[in-house]
């Protein structure tokens, strides 16, 4: 591919052929605003939001899908593009709740960015606007079609970056809306809740619901971490207030997931804070008293000095104990009295820890693992 | 019949075609029934079986063939008598209980009733009745020229030998065996066709885009998907011409080197869709359509993809995504499909009539066509003349004609001597124009100047009763209807413009609301993806710079002088013109009319419910309009 040189708002720029003048924008730092397109999905052209001009050009073009060629000019803020801007936006605004202040998306919103530069105040028209009740009855997400503004991310997002086509536009003009299957909830779709399309919604359409009410945007810390579910490695940010995770975020640059998670991933969190979440290790007292195994007939869980009773110890103590049971075993009843299963949480190097646990210090080929069940 | 596997043996059929139509003409009695979807909701069918039980009783041996709309609306149901040797007599307006008596006194007694006959048209012969006019002699045809609407209703579509008589398929061999891709298209260009469709681009140009363009297979398709509300000129070519189509499209083919095309023709045509099959199948069995057509090697296959009713789809991209399966909606080109169309591919789109013109051009020669029409615009324009006009119908007129002659040569001017007040033009998406425009010469680039657009050949005539707000309000909530959705500007602003409009023809408009219109119907045409949203506000904006007075009148003294906006207006019978005939005291459903016999008649106007009963029934044009406020003045108490 050849490079072509062209100049936005005067700057001389170098890009490749083919690429938009979005994207050879991005690449030069250069902001143009947009709602519908998005880095990870092929552009769509929708929102209308970057409108540029380019010389010679009669009409104003979308940056996100007009190719970039040899000598253009192209500038970006010029008043006739402010005002066909403000004017798409004053539309938004028009059918969009103001109610920025208990907005889980405020701070975090393209829209709300967008009406803030180009000072868009008001619902200037006062037509009809949208009331759709917000009832999607699944367990994840939060469905606020008010607050939609039609870009279609996450339905691209739903097809392009999960695979899955749960999440389309049904009817048509004033009339249309984003909805799942055929028009039903999104449990009733092919939904995997991934998550991808909250991900990508630049309001707050869509929105985790054990996220609600938990903190905006500017309140928490971003934390990237590896996910702790299996032994893909994806990168998720953690957004967490008061050192609690209150939202999961994709990290676009990870290697292994590039944004993408599963169900798992950006919801299942909920187990971290868990008061029944267990955080050290524990044993019975009669194995921390070296006792036998008392007959069942001897608990007391009331009485104090139960010999079932869990004590919480270190885990030098706890490897000790198990250690010591499982040589017991081998001694007592042969290597091939045990059996090994492990896990898809753990990394490929666990698993092969394992293996040679089970084979060479144990002596037993049974071995397997939760993912073959 | 077998395949045809050459120039010669297509010679032939066409030569024994002939010969079949010119002993037929001759030497039988044939009856021809215009039978397009116009003239089957007039009431044809009811017409044709009349006939054949006519001809029964009568013993008479003739053929009854179905044709397609010669286009004579305001005519409809028509039959055509033509008796051996003799040309074809046209009678109009039939109705069942008449065509006893028509086919008793023509064929049986063999008078021709001057009353029920509208005219006659020559067979090969070229033999005249006397007394009777030509159609060449009749207002509504004088001044046509058909091209596109060459044998629509001429022909019966469902025979191909018709077609092959008329000379049918003689430009496709032309092409296939005495010209290359490049000539082809270099006709065309010197042809100066332009798209029919509306955007009037480069017919050659755009062919040599997709025909120079990286890629295969290419694709051709014909934009058959005609959504403008009272626009019927592709139906009619498509129900009374399609082999005229499959031609075209053959020719596209060939010059682009594509292999395979689509027609998208909307599922609410039914019967174009029905002959559209017959005619392929038709084609095919000629070996016309098909792998090696004419021996020449080359092959091209069409499939019919059914519209499912989005006016949308009539864009290009959205027509593309629609036959790919997916939501009907356009995208931003570049790409253009010329580039990248239908599964990707080079395509190329076109308008019915301007593949039906295609072959035509290729027959007669590019120098014959641009001879015909403006040294920008060449050629024909077809338009559906609809609204408040003497002679609906469609018409096939040369470029550069003016609108006054359209409508009042052709179209006869305003029906029940009431005043044209404007014309629209280009469907809902065009522009009105008024009386002031009438000498505007109908081309592209005259009716986009005076402030309306060709579009695909939409002309509604509008009288004096006719509110021109509402006019573009109806106008403007079909196209924001028929929004896709996709993009901002349309989606929301044709709603934010259509509310401002019912606001207005409400009585609850403000001055500002005409500004209002301008900075939304502004911020429409500069942000729109597609030509639907750019041109959405097209009859608000046409009818806000020619019709000013009317909007102020609305917004201003909440007066409707066409007395069409319920309560901005009220009715009072003139006491001078006003003889007391009593005419409109029944009508009244409130009874608000009272008055002595021969003493000018008086509205309560407590009652009165503006149900424009009196107004319609009055002869005299007693029943006025009036502002309602001046009333008030009048009854203080």
């Amino acid at each position: 591919m050849g490079k072509v040189k062209f100049t936005i708002d005067g700057k001389e720029i170098q890009a490749e052929t083919g690429v938009t003048i979005l994207q050879a924008a991005r690449q030069e730092k250069i902001f143009i605003p947009i709602l519908c397109d998005h880095p990870s999905l092929p552009p769509e052209g929708a929102c209308r939001i970057c409108l540029v001009e380019i010389e010679g050009q009669q009409a104003l073009q979308p940056a996100c899908t007009y190719p970039i060629s040899e000598g253009m000019e192209v500038s970006t803020n010029t008043p006739r593009i402010r005002a066909a801007r403000k004017f798409n936006l004053e539309l938004l605004i028009s059918d969009h709740p103001l109610d920025c202040m208990t907005c889980e998306a405020a701070g975090d919103c393209l829209l709300q960015d967008l009406a803030y530069e180009y000072d868009v105040t008001e619902d200037r028209y006062e037509g009809t606007k949208h009331h759709y009740s917000v009832n999607d009855p699944n367990p994840f997400i939060q469905v606020d079609r008010n607050k939609c503004i039609l870009c279609r991310r996450c339905v691209r997002a739903c097809s392009e970056i999960n695979g899955v086509e749960a999440i389309s536009v049904f009817y048509r003009g004033f009339s249309a809306y984003i909805g799942f299957g055929a028009d039903s909830s999104m449990d009733d779709s092919p939904c995997e809740f991934c998550g991808s399309c909250v991900e990508v919604c630049p309001t707050g359409a869509l929105w985790p619901k054990n996220s609600l009410g938990k903190g905006r945007l500017w309140q928490t810390e971003t934390i990237q971490t590896t996910c702790p579910y299996c032994g893909v490695g994806c990168q998720i940010n953690l957004q967490v207030k008061d050192n609690q995770i209150v939202k999961v975020d994709s990290a676009w640059e990870g290697p292994s997931n590039h944004g993408w998670t599963c169900v798992k991933g950006r919801f299942g969190y909920d187990f971290v804070h868990h008061p029944d979440r267990l955080d050290t290790p524990r044993v019975r007292k009669y194995l921390l008293d070296g006792k036998r195994k008392p007959g069942a007939k001897k608990r007391k869980p009331e009485v104090e000095g139960d010999p079932w009773q869990w004590v919480e110890v270190d885990w030098e103590t706890a490897l000790g104990i198990t250690a010591d049971k499982m040589r017991q075993i081998r001694n007592d009843y042969g290597p091939e009295s045990m059996g090994f299963l492990t896990s898809a949480k753990c990394l490929n190097e666990e698993n092969y820890l394992m293996n040679k646990l089970a084979r060479q210090v144990i002596g037993t080929n049974s071995i397997d693992h939760c993912a073959r069940l | 019949m077998p395949v045809l596997t050459n120039i010669e043996e297509l010679k032939k059929l066409q030569d024994k075609a002939r010969a079949e139509k010119a002993d037929r003409e001759e030497n039988k009695t044939t009856i021809i029934l215009g039978m397009g979807t116009c003239g089957i909701a007039a009431g044809a069918n009811d017409v044709a079986a009349e006939i054949h039980s006519e001809l029964k009783k009568h013993k008479i041996d003739a053929e009854v063939v179905s044709v397609g709309c010669i286009g004579m609306c305001h005519n409809e149901p028509l039959i055509d008598i033509q008796q051996p040797g003799l040309p074809r007599v046209t009678y109009t307006k039939v109705k069942p209980k008449m065509v006893g008596k028509i086919i008793e006194k023509h064929l049986v007694q063999g008078e021709y009733n001057k009353r029920w006959i509208y005219g006659q048209l020559p067979t090969g012969n070229g033999k005249v009745i006397e007394g009777i006019p030509a159609y060449d002699e009749l207002p509504f045809y004088n001044k046509q020229v058909r091209i596109a609407l060459k044998n629509c209703g001429i022909i019966d579509p469902e025979s191909i030998e018709d077609y092959l008589a008329s000379g049918g398929y003689g430009g496709l061999s032309k092409v296939l065996f005495e010209m290359d891709q490049i000539d082809v298209i270099e006709e065309l260009k010197d042809s100066g066709l332009r798209g029919r469709g509306g955007a009037g681009f480069l017919t050659g140009m755009k062919w040599e885009f997709c025909m120079r363009a990286k890629g295969y297979p290419k694709y051709i398709i014909c934009n058959a998907d005609e959504g403008d509300p009272g626009a019927f000129m592709d139906r009619s070519v498509l129900e009374g011409d399609p082999h005229a189509l499959l031609e075209g499209m053959i020719i596209a083919g060939y010059a682009i080197g594509a292999l395979e095309g689509y027609i998208y023709c909307r599922a609410e045509y039914p019967l174009a869709i029905e002959r559209l099959k017959i005619a392929i199948e038709q084609a095919c069995e000629l070996g016309l359509l098909g792998d090696n057509i004419l021996g020449s090697g080359y092959s091209f296959n069409l499939k019919i993809k059914e519209g499912a009713g989005a006016f949308v789809c009539g864009e290009e991209t959205a027509l593309i995504a629609s036959i790919e399966g997916k939501r009907g909606e356009p995208r931003p080109r570049p790409p253009y499909p010329a580039v990248s169309g239908l599964w990707g591919k080079p395509t190329n789109v076109n308008n019915v009539k301007s593949f039906a013109i295609t072959s035509q051009i290729m027959v007669h020669g590019a120098e014959w066509f641009n001879s015909i029409g403006t040294k920008k615009s060449t050629g024909t324009a077809v338009f559906a003349l609809t609204g408040k006009i003497e002679h609906t119908g469609l018409v096939e007129v040369p470029m550069g004609i003016t609108l006054r002659e359209i409508v009042y040569d052709i179209g006869g001017g305003i029906p029940d001597k009431m005043k044209f007040k404007a014309v629209q033009t280009g469907g809902p998406l065009g522009g009105c124009l008024p009386e002031e425009a009438l000498d505007t010469p109908v081309d592209f680039d005259s009716l986009t100047e005076a402030g309306a657009t060709m579009g695909s050949g939409g002309m509604i005539v509008v009288d004096q009763e006719t509110c021109m707000v509402e006019f573009a309000r109806y106008f403007l909530t079909f196209a924001s209807a028929e929004s896709c959705g996709k993009c901002v500007p349309c989606r929301i602003g044709g709603q934010r413009l259509l509310e401002v409009l019912t606001r207005i023809t409400n009585g609850e408009g403000k001055s500002e609301d005409l500004d209002e219109i301008e900075l939304i119907s502004e911020g429409m045409r500069e942000g729109s993806l597609c030509a639907l949203g750019q041109l959405t506000p097209g009859p608000v904006i046409s009818s806000l710079r020619f019709f000013k007075e009317e909007y102020e009148a609305h917004v201003n003294e909440n007066f409707c002088a066409a007395g069409v906006c319920a309560g901005m207006f009220t009715y009072e019978i003139d006491p001078v013109l006003c003889v007391g005939c009593g005419l409109c005291v029944k009508p009244c459903p409130e009874d608000a009319i009272t008055g002595e016999k021969k003493i000018p008649h008086v509205i309560n106007q407590a009652q009165c419910i503006q149900c424009g009963a009196c107004y319609d029934v009055c002869n005299l044009g007693a029943v006025l309009v009036k502002r309602k406020h001046e009333l008030d003045m009048v009854e203080p108490a």
